[in-house]
């Protein structure tokens, strides 16, 4: 095909246009159907007048004007449709779209129902929620949630039946250890299965969300940004829930009445189950709305944790002290290395992989560094006394999950030296991000399923 | 000539208004209009026409109408309501006021009498 016919290039034109167009929020498909109509009109008189259908395509589009400017001014002229499209039932959204999005939001409902009644199943076979039955709650709380999510993502994404068999296979030999493990209700392994067993799970999630476009990097990292914002849902949820059992306690205490009972029971196991359906749902139905939450976050925070881990460095120098050798410790510097790890991938995520280096690019280098040697040093005072500890499960999942860290923040750091060098291109850092997805899940599904049999499930 | 964004966004209304009232149409016939009767001294970017005319549907001056042209393509109609040409008439109003007080400034700009060193200002009349 040396020619391409021309028309049918200024279709295809046309329609990468309109798609563009349409991710913008304040543009509603009847806007874009407006400006197209008018794009059309402007192409057929350019082409009168002599011009191409390639280069009228590219002078009419120029004449309608930028279209970050141009939503801009749609957002000013209709500044509540940012906030009225929260739920997708606008009336004036575009017919295809608009019962496409109410049955979204039915089957997120209904899935959501689904989660939250699975958490009560349990109690008809006479195992009430409860501390007597706490550990079994523990092992198995992914699982009553997990599957509501995939079949939400395997009926958004329209999945083939065979697209689900890993999930479903991980998802099914997680139950058996679940509860074929004989766990002691209050050992350490039990603790570190109810912990790593979600983290392993969610990979299955994000095969799910991938839509059998898991090999690709561009579908894990919009896997990734997925969770950030899913993240700060439910959170968001949460706060709201906890206002609610605020408000029904006291209503309810004011009429004499205990809801403790109800909000024990009821509302609070089946509101979290619920609530990580509706997260996921809104988290795709409102992209664009918080989809600069997480950057956002980013942005404000990199620079203060880019401080507080040099202050430290510069006192653990300048004062010379040793760093505690407790297990708290060791905690401490994984969560640390979690939140720069975070902090690191949302800017990734957000950044335009074109864009030149900038000062922002020399303080994430500045963070990851920092937390490289904070956490060096804690790992080098830890591993002097080891001997003496001795491997226990928790400290050995804790020295693991640093390692993991450790690995990828270390490579992190160096391919984000050669992009500031001028050396490589930024996609390497988003390669190796996210090629290193699977690791978490991997080593989440050791520690789950390799450690309790491994420390004699105490 | 470039007019001042603030000068087109304020006189887009009464523009918009006045091509409305001669008959129904549509943004891109609207913009070739305004080019025509502006002997192309008004250069707008095609796509901020719409927020206007949102803006004035949304006041009621105007209302729109969703039509299927014989192409099969749907477009979406703007006609002027009773509102919107009162809306018209007052804008009418306004610009001829600013008009008037212009064109006699102007007057004394074009021909700048020299300034009167000596002699106390005249009696101020009209």
């Amino acid at each position: 095909m040396s020619t391409l016919d021309p028309e049918a290039a200024l279709e295809e034109q046309i329609a990468r246009w309109r798609s563009y167009l349409r991710r913008r929020q304040a543009l509603l498909p009847v806007d874009v159907a407006e400006l197209e109509d008018h794009l059309r009109e402007s192409i057929a008189g350019l082409r009168a007048g002599g011009l191409s259908a390639e280069e009228a395509f590219l002078v009419g589009v120029r004449r309608l004007g930028g279209v970050d400017a141009l939503s801009r001014e749609f957002a000013r002229e209709h500044s509540d449709r940012l906030w009225k499209q929260l739920l997708l039932t606008d009336a004036e959204a575009a017919g295809g779209d608009q019962t496409r999005g109410r049955k979204e939001a039915a089957v997120a409902l209904g899935l959501a129902v689904g989660a939250g009644v699975a958490v009560k199943v349990p109690a008809l076979f006479g195992l009430a929620l409860g501390d007597e039955n706490a550990a079994f709650y523990a092992r198995n709380a992914a699982l009553f949630v997990l599957p509501f999510l995939v079949l939400f993502f395997a009926w958004k994404r329209r999945l083939a039946p065979a697209a689900l068999v890993w999930p479903a296979v991980a998802g099914s030999a997680a139950a058996l250890l679940a509860n074929l493990y004989p766990f002691r209700t209050t050992g350490d392994t039990l603790g570190l299965f109810a912990m790593h067993l979600p983290i392993a799970l969610w990979l299955g999630v994000g095969v799910a969300y991938a839509g059998g476009r898991w090999a690709q990097g561009n579908a894990r990292m919009d896997f990734i940004r997925f969770s950030g914002e899913f993240f700060i849902y439910y959170v968001l949820i949460a706060l709201g829930g906890g206002v609610l059992i605020g408000s029904t306690a006291m209503t309810f205490k004011a009429i004499g009445l205990d809801a403790g009972p109800f909000i024990g029971h009821w509302l609070v196991p089946c509101g979290a189950a619920g609530a990580v359906v509706v997260a996921s749902w809104l988290v795709e139905a409102k992209q664009s709305v918080v989809e600069n939450m997480a950057p956002v976050l980013t942005r404000v925070f990199t620079p203060l944790f880019a401080c507080v881990l040099l202050s430290f460095l510069v006192t653990l120098v300048a004062t010379g002290r040793g760093v505690d050798q407790a297990r708290e410790v060791l905690i401490g510097f994984d969560v640390l290395l979690i939140i720069v790890l975070g902090l690191l991938l949302y800017a990734v995520s957000a950044r335009d992989p074109q864009a030149p280096p900038g000062t922002f690019d020399v303080l994430q280098l500045v963070l990851v560094a920092g937390a490289l040697l904070a956490d060096g040093v804690a790992l080098w005072a830890i591993a002097v006394r080891i001997q003496e500890f001795g491997f226990t499960p928790n400290r050995l999942a804790g020295l693991g999950l640093n390692g993991v860290l450790l690995v990828n923040l270390g490579w992190s750091a160096v391919l984000y030296a050669r992009f500031l060098r001028g050396r490589g291109p930024f996609a390497a850092l988003e390669r190796w991000q996210t090629a290193y997805l699977p690791v978490y899940a991997v080593w989440a599904g050791l520690v789950a399923v390799v450690f309790p049999p491994l420390f004699g499930f105490r | 000539m470039d007019l001042g964004k603030d000068l087109i966004a304020a006189s887009s209304t009464p523009i918009v208004l006045a091509l409305l009232a001669e008959g129904d149409s549509y943004g891109y016939a609207i913009l070739l209009r305004v080019r025509e009767s502006s002997g192309g001294r008004m250069e707008w970017t095609d796509g901020m026409l719409y927020p206007v005319l949102h803006r004035l549907e949304r006041l009621g001056h105007i209302e729109a109408r969703w039509e299927t042209a014989a192409t099969g393509r749907r477009r979406k109609y703007y006609r002027i309501t009773a509102q919107g040409r009162q809306q018209l008439e007052e804008e009418r109003r306004q610009w001829q006021a600013v008009d008037a007080t212009l064109r006699s400034l102007w007057r004394a700009v074009a021909a700048p009498a020299p300034f009167p060193k000596t002699t106390p200002p005249q009696e101020a009349g009209a």
